[in-house]
């Protein structure tokens, strides 16, 4: 049984393909967009047509998100498939795409299966999983990336552990590009970044915390561009976080090696003074950088350096959190606070509007090859309607996600999900 | 020396209101408040001197000392401290108990709470972990080292230890030597000494230098004879061994001999310069004890005297707002 057919009406539309930013409407049936116009109205509606007026509001495709954590399989009290699933809906994000570091890992074709028949089961938004490049994501022996992609991961990676071994990360690279099959990758150095809970600098140093240079990050990219060059394979270069790298991934798209790279939304929105009094939702992977560092971030995203933003969700929950600095874990969620952090830099003037919402949509979903993303007739219909100035303040107590350690936690932002649309159907309404 | 000590009701009268409901960095205070504690400790040293050392300005607070790490030096000195103002005080080592059960710092410290005591003296090997007991507690917080940020007491103290021995602290060239980057010691002086006008020079291999060190308001040397030349004041840090986690230096003697301070090396310093050590001392290895027990020279036993009455301070002026509450 398909859904009621759907017509937004005097919409602001966002088309990431074209870039089209302007007025617009859309009818929705059977799952997929039926009709697009760039006239605020539309003709010879049937009556059986729920009309939505969309008063002015972005009317653009859901936000794919290749970089969420949850807890299932293995700790289910962070957070589920289904919890992150519920939060996904509601910040207007459609798909996601859940970490390998799970437990048990996702390093086995029968773990990918069960991630996609618990996401079925939830019937939200659609749960894809990236499959661990090597066994227990240990960085030693390639897991079955074959038989994973098969049976429906979508890129692999070992979500927070650096790829130490150069012979493995080659052979990875060359193995699944003969797939084509994409690795991600984030650039570590393991020694440099050994315990570190922020980056080496003054602030950290004043702190008394265990911090990292950037260097760390720099030289792990280096590597990898090698790598890549080696290979010829295509590599995700997961959350770039300062300037020195992004100047090494600079000179590599120069030199057209098949390179992507993703930024988190945190890195884009907080600088290494946004940990203060020791606050601990602000302890990340990578650990947040000088402020000179973001700034030269959201230039990269707005040049198109940067090709993809990540909500980088990782729930943790309060006894993980409630400790020292150094002794918490890192991360924090993004799922419900992604598309009001992003439209923060638009409100400030850093970028348009459709190449920020092309960073969330199309750009993730040509990385992985999902056919979403697009306003096109036959596109499925995962769309986001959104008041984009409307103010909000973040209550981390009040978001849906099983953990509450958001770093917006307190934050005035701009940018309310109204409607969220999957396959056509309507999976959240505020 | 025979001082004259000043009598209860005077000493009451000048412990004034802490300026704040814990004392967890040296930014706590101003130098007027510094000069204020400092006026104050100076009663206590006279009275420490004295057959009774007791005076009531805590008669009925409780004291807890908890520390997580282990210290006799800092811990004791809290205790005579609180001790000697009539605190009611008691000594807690998680170390050996909760924390092997799972129990966190915040258990920990809603379980203290619970108790109702009125100041929580703690040490934590976690940098920012003072910082986050004093959001979950009711009571006032003192921060006796929390890892590798902070130990302000021990900056009152070598403050006072400074001033005693040369009139002032403000104008001083003091130089500290040694491992800077692990140490809290070194941090909370440098907030505390620049704050207070003198002329901090840090002294020590890169490898033992925070990053980015010079924008913290010092002079930085990496040569132990020119870090010292024309200094009053050469503070020693501990080389602390169970921080090193990889090889910082390359071996205990080539330390000593670069950076450990003898006599010869004393020679640089300004006619009259005093040594100090926050203690405890790996003799041999950052300091020779030909340089460390020379009382002409050495200011190291007077920093634990003046521990104490530091710590007085710190406690009558934290139980003095109390009283206001």
């Amino acid at each position: 049984m398909s859904p009621q057919p759907l017509a937004f009406v005097n919409a602001r539309l966002v088309d990431p393909e074209s870039g089209y930013d302007g007025p617009g409407a859309l009818i929705v049936a059977e799952g997929v967009i039926a009709d697009v116009s760039h006239e605020a109205a539309l003709a010879g509606l049937s009556p059986d047509v729920r009309v939505i007026e969309a008063a002015g509001a972005l009317l653009c495709p859901g936000l794919i998100d290749l970089r969420v954590k949850t807890g299932e399989p293995g700790s289910e009290p962070k957070e589920t498939l289904k919890s992150a699933a519920r939060a996904a809906a509601a910040g207007g994000v459609t798909s996601i795409v859940v970490q390998p570091d799970t437990n048990p890992v996702i390093d086995d074709p029968a773990v990918v299966d069960f991630i996609l028949r618990r996401a079925r089961d939830i019937e939200l938004v659609h749960v894809y999983p990236a499959g661990a490049a090597t066994k227990g994501c240990q960085g030693a022996g390639m897991a079955e990336i074959g038989l994973m992609a098969e049976a429906g991961c979508v890129y692999v990676t070992d979500a927070d552990h650096p790829i130490v071994d150069s012979r493995v990360m080659r052979r990875l690279l060359a193995y699944a590009g003969a797939l084509g099959i994409l690795v991600a990758h984030r650039p570590a150095d393991p020694w440099l970044s050994a315990g570190a809970s922020a980056t080496e600098g003054e602030f950290a140093g004043r702190l008394g915390l265990s911090a990292e240079p950037v260097a760390a990050e720099t030289i792990m990219l280096e590597r990898d561009i090698a790598l890549v060059e080696l290979t010829g394979s295509r590599m995700m270069v997961d959350q770039i976080s300062a300037a020195a790298p992004l100047e090494r991934l600079a000179r590599a798209k120069d030199a057209r090696l098949p390179l992507l790279a993703t930024a988190s939304i945190n890195h884009l929105s907080f600088n290494e003074i946004d940990i203060g009094d020791y606050r601990t939702f602000c302890k990340l992977v990578p650990p947040l950088r000088a402020e000179t560092d973001r700034s030269a971030l959201i230039d990269a995203l707005a040049s198109g350096l940067v090709d993809i933003v990540v909500s980088a969700h990782a729930p943790a929950p309060a006894e993980d959190k409630r400790l020292p600095f150094d002794e918490a874990a890192p991360g924090a969620i993004g799922l419900e606070t992604f598309l009001s952090a992003l439209l923060t830099l638009y409100h400030e003037g850093r970028m348009p509007l459709a190449r920020l919402i092309h960073a969330a949509t199309l750009a993730p979903a040509k990385a992985i090859g999902l056919a979403a993303g697009r306003i096109a007739v036959g596109a499925p219909a995962d769309l986001l309607l959104a008041d984009i100035d409307a103010p909000r303040l973040i209550d981390a107590e009040t978001l849906i996600s099983k953990s509450k350690n958001s770093a917006f936690d307190g934050r005035r932002l701009q940018g309310v999900v109204r409607m969220t649309l999957v396959d056509g159907r309507v999976v959240y309404e505020a | 020396m025979i001082t004259i000590a000043p009598g209860i009701d005077e000493i009451r009268a000048r412990a004034a209101p802490f300026p704040k409901r814990h004392f967890l960095s040296v930014t706590d205070l101003d130098p007027v408040q510094v000069a204020s504690l400092l006026d104050l400790a100076d009663d206590f040293v006279a009275l420490n001197r004295q057959k009774s050392k007791k005076i009531d300005l805590l008669k009925g607070r409780t004291l807890i000392n908890l520390f997580f790490e282990a210290s006799t030096r800092t811990q004791s000195s809290f205790e005579l401290a609180g001790k000697r103002l009539g605190a009611d005080v008691i000594n807690m080592s998680p170390r050996a108990s909760s924390i092997v059960k799972g129990e966190t710092l915040i258990d920990t410290a809603v379980t203290l709470n619970a108790m109702q005591p009125d100041i929580l003296i703690i040490r934590h090997g976690s940098s920012g972990a003072a910082s986050l007991l004093s959001q979950k507690v009711d009571c006032s917080v003192v921060n006796a080292g929390d890892g590798q940020h902070e130990h302000p007491s021990q900056a009152l103290l070598d403050a006072l230890s400074m001033r005693r021995a040369f009139g002032r602290v403000g104008g001083l060239i003091v130089a500290i030597c040694g491992d800077v980057a692990h140490s809290r010691v070194a941090r909370s002086n440098v907030a505390l000494l620049t704050m207070l006008g003198a002329q901090v020079r840090v002294v020590g291999p890169p490898t033992l230098m925070p990053a980015d060190v010079h924008r913290w308001g010092v002079e930085v040397h990496h040569d132990l004879k020119s870090g010292i030349e024309g200094a009053q004041v050469v503070m020693m840090l501990r080389l602390q061994l169970e921080r090193m986690q990889g090889a910082l230096v390359p071996s205990m003697r080539e330390y000593f001999r670069l950076w450990g301070l003898d006599r010869e090396k004393l020679a640089r310093a300004a006619p009259g310069a005093k040594v100090m050590h926050p203690g405890p001392m790996n003799r041999g290895v950052e300091i020779d004890s030909d340089v460390a027990d020379d009382l002409s020279i050495s200011l190291i036993q007077d920093q634990v005297e003046m521990g104490v009455a530091v710590r007085m301070a710190v406690l009558a002026s934290l139980a003095a707002r109390l009283d206001n509450r």
